[in-house]
């Protein structure tokens, strides 16, 4: 694990305390939302109990690198700084979302942020972060990928594929793998003959960055810091992240219900639990700035909800839209 | 306007260069493009010429390279890949499909993926079951992916050009019988065929034959010999299986009345399928019979030389089949 080398001012973890607050109460609503059958469809996947991973690792980025997800992926897209209201439009299939209600919970993106994109087919978005981060090489830019996957997406055909290349391009991208100690069902000992996943780095000749504490968000932006600062400098990187979902594979996960105790294990150290106390142990009255946190994210999820109810459905123009680039001579 | 007469595979690589030439950000990827010289040598010389950034060799990794091209080409690239025959495209269907046709759509227009995937397609000398597909149709079923398959120099040449300036992603196949064969190519640096143009290869006013890629010269074969007995052919040449230009084919009908499709596919759900469903959506008033179909037989191709060539369409065939719809 990382050591710590620059102390992370108190603005900075504010702000992360706010990020954090802000995926989990996002989420919190999705899931309420989706029982009121206001957000609706079959795939929701939410990323309560993520948050510390994902806002840890974004933070350890400059604005004009890249990120890359799976479907996992409204943290990700809040973490990097994309507005809420058309966040919470998509899911709720409104003309106004990021992708104009076209993509769903699965597919955001912004490309004004270079966040480009949660993608559904697990290991999909692999090689397109390889992509990505050629272009940044091709043109000689410092740019890096961070690429996030589940610890399942390390078992199929992209991941070695993808990796592999990265590592024989000499790529700057950081693979960082968020083992949530799931994919769907599957427990990674059932999935993976080397559960230790950062491992697998080793078999590919890149970086074994090792493993972080995921629910601690000190600790994983340290980590994800080094892992950027050398893929920009040197090439590929794999970084493991141990963390937990609070909420089933998907809403329409009946099973997650089982797992009540390790749950209750993984509660005990929330992102906003361990957040808190790293601000509360090092700053004197800092408990108030928190609750007022806590009520101003509350009342910005509030208006993104509006906004998104208040928004039109997407058009026939806009089933029929985009199929093909129409001013198409690059 | 000059030419040269070059066989398919040097006016395809005439239009590599000079794509190449002519936009820093165009580059080649794939298994053997570079040290190799290229397995179909459409690349011969251009590791020496452009060296190992724009000439890249992949390792065998069929899903990185086209999943590597549609990210490279999202982030402002223009990458050609090569999958080095189209029988292991099927190992990259789903960044093809998933990602190359989807992404423009379902991220609401933010991305494009102008990319080219080009994959040398075709059975012939007993390549065997695995090695012999010409599955063109079933990557042409989806949307947001165009899919090429020229069938003479020229049209090879002007094709991947305008596959390579176009901002969509492109499937290009190329017929590796076809590669070797010579015919005149213009020297133009900006000859384009449009994306989703059809060409009349020969007019005729009896049987309208719609063929791509190789059929073109059996269609053109079995034309030439039906005209002596008096049987003229209309011999259209789709070039693009998507977008498909459906117009010259149902003007052509209605001016003939029968039709017969030329393909080197399978039949179920193939070309021929596709066009015979929309001539009689749209011309059902002019049909004079049943669209016939000459494709390969609806079995995997097999090793021995006598029962292959059994399976596969010929000059024949299509004679056969023009005289059954007369
Ligand atoms: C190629 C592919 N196979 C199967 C699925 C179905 N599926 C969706 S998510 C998932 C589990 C993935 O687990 P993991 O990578 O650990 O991510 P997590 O959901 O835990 O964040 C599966 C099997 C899919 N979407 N794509
Ligand atoms: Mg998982």
């Amino acid at each position: 694990m990382a050591t710590q080398k620059v102390k992370v001012d108190k603005a900075r973890l504010l702000d992360w305390y706010r990020q954090i607050v802000l995926i989990r109460e996002f989420e919190d609503r999705c899931d309420e939302l989706y029982r009121e059958k206001k957000i609706t469809g079959v795939y929701l996947h939410l990323y309560s109990g993520h948050e510390a991973t994902g806002v840890g690792a974004v933070a350890a980025l400059q604005e004009h690198d890249h990120v890359i997800t799976a479907y996992r992926d409204h943290g990700i897209a809040l973490a990097r700084g994309v507005d809420p209201n058309p966040l919470m439009a998509e899911m709720m299939g409104k003309r106004t979302g990021v992708s104009g209600g076209k993509g769903g919970s699965m597919h955001l993106a912004s490309r004004e942020h270079n966040f480009w994109g949660g993608y559904a087919i697990v290991g999909g978005h692999l090689p397109l972060a390889a992509g990505i981060a050629l272009e940044s090489r091709y043109n000689n830019k410092d740019a890096v990928v961070l690429c996030f996957l589940g610890d399942g997406a390390t078992n199929n055909g992209y991941f070695h594929e993808a990796v592999n290349l990265s590592a024989v391009w000499d790529l700057p991208v950081v693979w960082l793998i968020e083992n949530n100690l799931y994919g769907m069902g599957t427990p990674v000992e059932v999935a993976s003959g080397q559960p230790e996943l950062h491992k697998r780095a080793i078999a590919y000749g890149i970086k074994d960055a090792g493993r972080v504490d995921g629910q601690n968000v000190v600790e994983v932006y340290e980590a994800a810091s080094e892992a950027v600062e050398y893929a920009r400098k040197n090439g590929p990187v794999l970084l493991e992240a141990i963390t937990f979902r609070y909420k089933g594979h998907g809403v329409s996960d009946r099973a997650y219900s089982e797992r009540v105790e390790e749950l209750a294990q993984w509660q005990a150290r929330d992102p906003i639990i361990v957040t808190r106390e790293i601000l509360t142990g090092r700053f004197k009255n800092v408990e108030a700035e928190l609750d007022k946190i806590d009520a101003e994210v509350k009342t910005i999820i509030d208006r993104a909800v509006e906004y998104a109810e208040n928004s039109p459905a997407p058009t026939y123009e806009d089933l029929i839209r985009n199929v093909y680039v129409e001013d198409a001579n690059g | 306007m000059a030419e040269k007469n070059l066989p398919m595979r040097e006016a395809l690589r005439a239009a590599l260069h000079e794509e190449m030439v002519r936009d820093e950000r165009v580059f080649v990827m794939g298994e053997e493009v570079g040290a190799w010289q290229g397995t179909h040598r459409v690349t011969r010389g251009f590791l020496e010429e452009f060296g190992p950034k724009r000439v890249r060799d992949t390792p065998i990794s069929e899903m990185a390279i086209a999943g590597a091209a549609v990210g490279a080409a999202m982030a402002g690239l223009r990458p050609v890949a090569e999958i080095m025959t189209i029988n292991f495209a099927f190992l990259a269907f789903d960044a093809l499909i998933n990602h190359a046709a989807k992404i423009h759509y379902m991220f609401n227009g933010q991305f494009r993926v102008p990319m080219v995937l080009r994959a040398a397609t075709g059975w012939g000398n007993q390549a065997t079951a695995t090695h012999s597909h010409t599955p063109e149709p079933v990557f042409a079923h989806f949307p947001g992916l165009y899919v090429a398959m020229p069938s003479t120099p020229a049209d090879a040449k002007g094709m991947l050009k305008a596959a390579i300036r176009d901002d969509n992603p492109v499937l290009f196949s190329e017929v590796i019988a076809l590669y070797p064969k010579p015919g005149p190519v213009p020297d133009d640096p900006d000859f384009l065929i449009p994306i989703g143009k059809s060409d009349i290869k020969r007019e005729g006013d009896d049987v309208t034959i719609v063929t791509i890629g190789r059929g073109v010269e059996w269609s053109l074969q079995a034309a030439e010999s039906l005209a002596k007995e008096g049987i003229e052919c209309e011999v259209i040449d789709l070039r693009w299986l998507r977008p498909l230009d459906m117009e010259p084919v149902i003007e052509s009908f209605k001016k003939t009345n029968r039709c017969v499709v030329v393909e080197e596919c399978l039949p179920h759900f193939s070309l021929g399928s596709e066009i015979a469903a929309q001539i009689q959506e749209k011309a059902f008033d002019y049909m004079d019979a049943p669209v016939k179909r000459v494709s390969a037989m609806d079995v995997p191709l097999p090793y021995a030389r006598d029962i292959e060539l059994m399976a596969l369409p010929d000059t024949q065939k299509v004679i056969n089949a023009v005289k059954e719809v007369l």
